[in-house]
């Protein structure tokens, strides 16, 4: 069989979405570390975080005062908004791949219903604040493998509906016994509801740092994977015939897309609409190959995520708005438009 | 060149046997096709040789037990065209085939030039050249099946598995489909084990018959052998007339009451 070389059968569909999400990222982040009540020249500001660079020493000319707004509390807001919402983004994007399923988000199996359980015991329980992250993502991570767990009961040759069944079980479980203790304490609704609807802390980097070796990993994992999410799109049977083990495939992805997921919504609660709308976005840009998507995905949600903090801060002249509202609020009308005039791609 | 060996194979579902002491050799060249009624186990037969479904007995590739052999060492041995394969939305025909050599492609790796090279070429020779940048969802049936028959190439199996290949093609793309086959499995000496279900198709191309009913192999050997009418009416329940061709036997579905 002689080989011959067909003319360029393969074109660049990343190039476009690449650029598009890096362009709304930049803008999103200069905007975000200029824009509130105090107001810094946008120059000066990246200048500012230029003189952050190890053995880069600059002087960007803002006062002391308005560094302080700069780099301890705008900087870390966007640098964590930009992790939460990679990490959500890409998540999102693997669980709907593994599972072949448009509707997945990262809370599938049990992540939200069980992070939520998990504050709600810190908060009820009077446990200092510094105690919501690791018992929300324990509850997150105990969620997803009772739900893996329950699955396995059947038999070893568990299949992704069964999965996401258990998952549905789980979450139903975790979040009744959320509500009761939430009942049982009312004067900490509050508390709990505002954990709830997600916020991004200003708390300095303290909650960048806790989160961005989850965040790493999760990512390196899923990006690893993106080929075989490919594989995974014909079906478990048939990727089979093709040479990979779709059971640990499922079993990598959900544990890899499960620790970033649980990690952020650890430190920045539910936000919703992000693990669903940015991958189907990313989707019509790019088809539907995980090698562009995935990259694409984790870049489009950190995006995204800064420009839906940015408008949370900025929108309400006095107050903030809940991230998770703002997401939804945001998201769902242009996903709809999105899907509206891409009619034909999104069939 | 590989061969298969099947020795007293058994398969379940839920607890009910359907596959029950399967034995069955198939030389390096040579086309089976697997025929029975509904239900026999004529798919189970195939997906236990692929490995996808526990089964007992002994099954050999070449001189290696399938049991031995890793996901990607089988894939690299046996390439499945399945009955009703799953097409991802919006795939482009070239990365369909692409998939083809999954078990090539090292496992934290991608595809390089030469698996480039080789999908380039099997699209060529199944003149899908010209589709390779098209979505699989929107070919015809014939040309789908060819993708997928080039996904299956692309694996570089030496054995190939094709479970009702013509199903939802029209008459001529049946032919096309089948003619391919042979061709292939002529110029590669591929194993071909397949089921059809028109029993005339199973005459001209197999080389050998296997009629398999409730899981048991009831009659194994050259088609004019294995489709005689009183066969087909005992295992099929039908009423045919076989006519005797120069290509082997033609199996005609006759009306039993005529109003």
């Amino acid at each position: 069989m002689s080989i011959v070389t067909l003319p360029a059968p393969r074109t660049r569909p990343w190039v476009g979405p690449v650029v598009v999400s890096v362009g709304v990222l930049l803008v999103a982040a200069v905007a975000s570390l200029v824009l509130g009540p105090a107001g810094v020249n946008p120059w000066r500001a990246i200048v500012e975080m230029l003189d952050h660079i190890p053995f880069l020493s600059v002087d960007s000319g803002l006062t002391t005062q308005e560094a302080a707004i700069v780099w301890q509390i705008r900087a870390p807001r966007l640098v964590l908004a930009g992790l939460v919402g990679a990490t959500l983004a890409g998540s999102g994007a693997a669980y709907q791949g593994v599972f072949r399923n448009p509707l997945a988000d990262p809370y599938l199996l049990g992540v939200a219903a069980g992070a939520g359980l998990g504050a709600t015991i810190a908060i009820v329980s009077g446990f200092p604040t510094s105690t919501i992250p690791p018992l929300a993502f324990s509850g997150a991570v105990l969620a997803v493998v009772a739900a893996y767990g329950l699955a396995s009961l059947g038999g070893s040759r568990r299949s992704g509906a069964t999965l996401i069944l258990s998952g549905v079980a789980v979450a139903a479980f975790f979040t009744a016994l959320q509500t009761y203790l939430q009942q049982q304490h009312a004067d900490t609704i509050r508390q709990v509801f505002s954990w709830i609807l997600g916020r991004l802390g200003t708390t300095g980097w303290g909650d960048v740092r806790t989160l961005l070796p989850y965040a790493l990993v999760s990512w390196l994992v899923l990006f690893a994977y993106r080929r075989h999410l490919d594989v995974m799109a014909v079906g478990e049977e048939e990727a089979s015939t093709l040479g990979i083990e779709p059971a640990r495939v499922r079993l990598v992805v959900v544990a890899g897309a499960t620790l970033g997921a649980a990690a952020a919504v650890a430190v920045s609660g539910l936000i919703a609409f992000v693990g669903i709308i940015v991958p189907h976005i990313v989707r019509l840009a790019t088809g539907p190959s995980y090698r562009t998507l995935l990259p694409v995905s984790l870049i489009g949600g950190s995006a995204f995520l800064m420009v839906a903090d940015l408008v949370a801060r900025t929108v309400q002249s006095g107050g903030e708005l809940p991230i998770g509202v703002v997401t939804a609020f945001v998201g769902a009308p242009f996903f709809a438009f999105i899907l509206a005039t891409r009619r034909e791609v999104a069939a | 060149m590989t061969g298969v060996t099947c020795r007293g194979v058994t398969a379940r579902y839920n607890g009910t046997p359907v596959l029950s002491g399967v034995d069955l050799v198939v030389e390096p060249g040579e086309w089976v096709v697997v025929v029975g009624p509904n239900g026999a186990g004529k798919t189970t037969l195939l997906r236990a040789l692929a490995g996808v479904i526990p089964a007992g007995g002994e099954i050999t590739l070449g001189d290696t037990a399938l049991a031995d052999l890793r996901r990607r060492e089988i894939a690299a041995r046996v390439a499945v065209v399945p009955q009703t394969p799953v097409v991802p939305e919006g795939v482009t025909v070239f990365d369909y085939v692409m998939l083809g050599r999954t078990p090539y492609i090292p496992y934290w790796g991608m595809e390089g030039a030469a698996d480039r090279a080789r999908v380039s070429a099997v699209l060529e020779r199944l003149d899908l050249g010209s589709f390779a940048a098209r979505p699989v969802s929107s070919l015809s049936g014939g040309e789908r099946q060819r993708a997928v028959l080039a996904r299956a190439l692309a694996q570089d199996a030496s054995i190939l598995l094709l479970d009702e290949p013509t199903t939802a093609l029209d008459l001529g793309h049946q032919q096309q489909v089948l003619e391919l086959v042979d061709g292939l499995r002529r110029e590669s000496q591929l194993v071909v084990i397949s089921t059809l279900h028109d029993l005339t198709f199973a005459a001209q191309f197999g080389d050998r018959v296997v009629l398999l009913a409730d899981g048991i192999v009831v009659a194994e050997g050259p088609p004019d052998r294995v489709l005689q009418a009183d066969m087909v009416s005992r295992y099929f329940g039908a009423t045919v007339d076989v006519v005797e061709g120069p290509d082997g036997p033609y199996i005609v579905p006759v009306r039993k009451n005529r109003p």
